[in-house]
């Protein structure tokens, strides 16, 4: 164990620079999210995962960035067990008939204000389950979306660089009302 | 093959006493009246045989009844299709959450039920479990799915062949490989024809290297779950270095639609070749270090050992396959018993335990590692030149094929009849159809707190069932 620990201290760290939206100046673009994050919403957004009938491809990414490359937490934004919690409903998967009813209550559970992601090409568009009986289709087929990140699945460094984009999005509309439920 | 009632009884009756095993059962609407398919293999063996059954007036003779591994498939089949299964031990709905759903009953003082989910706690797909406990101990656990279901095998009928195929690569995500591998190794066999050698190299290639950042993940997940943070933040950034070389090698970290039926995409050119070998080693490398911390470290070993027993009895008679199976002494691999191109060449170890318990399982997945970095050096060593894909040609009449791969949770049956270009009936099993009754058995006897940590030994596929 305390071989493992050293080793690790001397080897530095695996965490990289932030994605840039316009790449060429990563470190500029992780300064910068982490300026807004803390500006308006004192260095915390809260996310409450939510898959709505996903394959687990994108819950697959969504935990990659919890790794230590990524290294979400760093920006304040972290993943949350209680929609009580929870500033950001990110949803993947396409909305399946079984469960809505759970959308709609871990949604009413959130405070006020509230934001909704839609993570994959699924809870975007219904991908290949868009026809599908046993589906409503997209996320935005029965909630509002305030941020589409498209992708089968999207990369870490995809949803990365969306969340830099709607954190700075945030930070231009501070007094946001609370998204309405459909 | 059409059969009469008599010969369906006959098999049930082989099932029951484990001289079949069991592969799948599922039912394809007709205009006149349903059929029902049962797939299965003799023990040992990887030759599956399809019975196909006309149901009367909607109903057929219960599989269920006999082998108790079918319940589910049986249960997921009559909401699919409004059919009854005779005499069958559970006719409740499973994939239909309309009606009103009655849990097992668990009776005596002191207990009382935790219901958790279908939204759980951290990043996974969506359950429920409804635990009956007194105090700690979890006395039942029943396990509710349903909540991905997608209708995704009748979202294949009279689609193109290529079209179900990525529809395939969508059953599970993490198994994306597997099951493009699957469908392609079915609708081929179909089709009468094989993928080209450098195709079925390049398919095994990345088989192993979905098997080894699964298998990554989930160990540093597992240990995780029994409170040990630091293996996992250290397997996750070797997943994450596995996934990058896959996107560099193949352009998609997961190495979906790479798989095609007829051979592969894409190519992996000499240099892509060249990183993916010496970029193994370092990882194995790093990983045996974190064997050795996984040995020596007894808070962790307490947590491990003897946690979650699936008896090997029960793992038989539920046909656990993969890495539940074989740590509950179940030898089968698919890779070795019923072997496909390119695993049908050389001389194939499958480690199999017997303790059955978390640390078995993880075991035998940590034994699993160094086998695929090997096999991936071995086929890359010798990779044939020549042709990505065998054209795919237009049968004239219907035909069916099946196969059995093994992903890494274990073996994936895929059957699919095609008609001109388009598919008829598809099926794809996955091996937590029958890791979801395992692991409740398996949990009973156990404290609450170690649920986590049984679950994610197991790690059924959700989405993977609730087709």
């Amino acid at each position: 164990m305390r071989r493992t620990l050293i080793e690790n201290l001397w080897r530095g760290r695996l965490t990289e620079p932030a994605p840039s939206i316009t790449p060429g100046e990563p470190a500029a673009l992780a300064a910068e999210l982490d300026r807004v994050a803390r500006h308006s919403l004192g260095r915390s957004l809260a996310i409450r995962a939510f898959d709505a009938g996903s394959c687990n491809g994108c819950e697959l990414e969504l935990i990659a960035l919890g790794n230590p490359f990524y290294d979400l937490e760093r920006f304040g934004l972290k993943f949350v067990a209680s929609p009580r919690h929870a500033d950001v409903l990110m949803i993947t998967g396409p909305m399946t008939r079984a469960m809505h009813a759970a959308l709609r209550l871990t949604h009413e559970a959130m405070p006020a204000p509230k934001f909704v992601i839609a993570i994959g090409e699924c809870a975007c568009t219904g991908g290949m389950f868009a026809a599908s009986p046993a589906c409503l289709g997209a996320a935005s087929q029965v909630i509002a979306v305030d941020l589409h990140i498209p992708g089968c699945p999207p990369d870490p460094v995809a949803i990365l660089q969306g969340l830099i984009g709607f954190a700075s999005n945030l930070a231009g509309t501070p007094d946001r009302a609370p998204t309405p439920s459909a | 093959m059409k059969i009469d009632p008599p010969l369906w009884q006959q098999e049930a009756a082989a099932l029951a006493t484990g001289a079949s095993v069991f592969v799948a059962l599922w039912a394809e609407p007709a205009d006149d009246a349903a059929v029902v398919h049962l797939a299965t293999r003799p023990h040992g063996s990887g030759a599956i045989s399809v019975l196909s059954l006309v149901t009367e007036g909607g109903h057929f003779p219960s599989i269920a009844r006999h082998h108790p591994g079918a319940i589910l498939m049986e249960r997921a089949l009559c909401d699919l299709h409004g059919l009854a299964a005779d005499d069958t031990p559970d006719p409740r709905p499973w994939l239909d959450h309309s009606a009103a759903y009655e849990f097992k009953p668990a009776l005596g003082p002191g207990i009382h039920q935790i219901p958790v989910g279908p939204v759980h706690a951290g990043i996974i797909e969506p359950g429920h479990f409804r635990f009956s406990v007194n105090g700690e101990t979890v006395v039942r656990l029943e396990v509710r799915l349903g909540y991905t279901h997608k209708a995704t095998l009748g979202l294949m009928r009279d689609q193109t062949i290529g079209h179900a195929a990525r529809l395939a690569g969508r059953i599970s995500g993490d198994s994306t490989v597997a099951y493009a591998f699957a469908f392609a190794r079915a609708a081929e066999q179909a089709l009468g024809i094989a993928a080209p050698p450098r195709a079925a190299a390049l398919r095994g290639v990345m088989a192993e290297l979905e098997r080894l950042a699964n298998h990554f993940g989930d160990i540093g997940a597992i240990c995780n779950d029994g409170g040990f943070p630091l293996m996992h933040a250290l397997t996750a950034g070797l997943r994450e270095r596995v996934l990058r070389l896959c996107a560099a090698c193949f352009g998609h970290r997961l190495m979906m639609d790479i798989i095609i039926p007829g051979g592969v995409a894409r190519d992996l050119s000499a240099d892509n070749a060249a990183l993916l070998r010496a970029g193994l080693p370092d990882l194995l490398a790093q990983w045996r270090r974190l064997f050795e911390l996984y040995e020596k470290t007894a808070s962790l070993q307490d947590r491990v050992a003897t946690t979650g027993r699936l008896d090997p009895a029960i793992a038989q008679r539920l046909g656990c396959g993969g890495y539940v199976g074989r740590a509950s002494g179940q030898d089968f691999d698919a890779r070795r018993d019923a072997p496909y191109p390119p695993y049908d060449t050389g001389r194939f170890v499958v480690p199999c335990r017997t303790g059955g318990d978390v640390d078995a399982r993880l075991r035998i997945r940590m034994a699993e590692l160094d086998q695929s970095a090997a096999l991936i050096d071995n086929l890359l060593a010798t990779l044939p030149h020549g042709a990505l894909q065998t054209a795919l040609p237009t049968p004239a009449g219907p035909t069916t094929g099946h196969a059995l791969i093994e992903g890494f949770r274990g073996d994936i049956f895929a059957h699919v009849r095609l008609h001109n270009d388009m598919v008829e009936d598809a099926m794809l099993r996955d091996p937590s159809w029958f890791f979801w009754p395992a692991l409740e058995t398996a949990i009973a006897g156990n404290i609450v707190a170690d649920f986590p940590l049984c679950n994610k030994s197991f790690n059924p596929s959700y989405s993977g069932c609730d087709l």
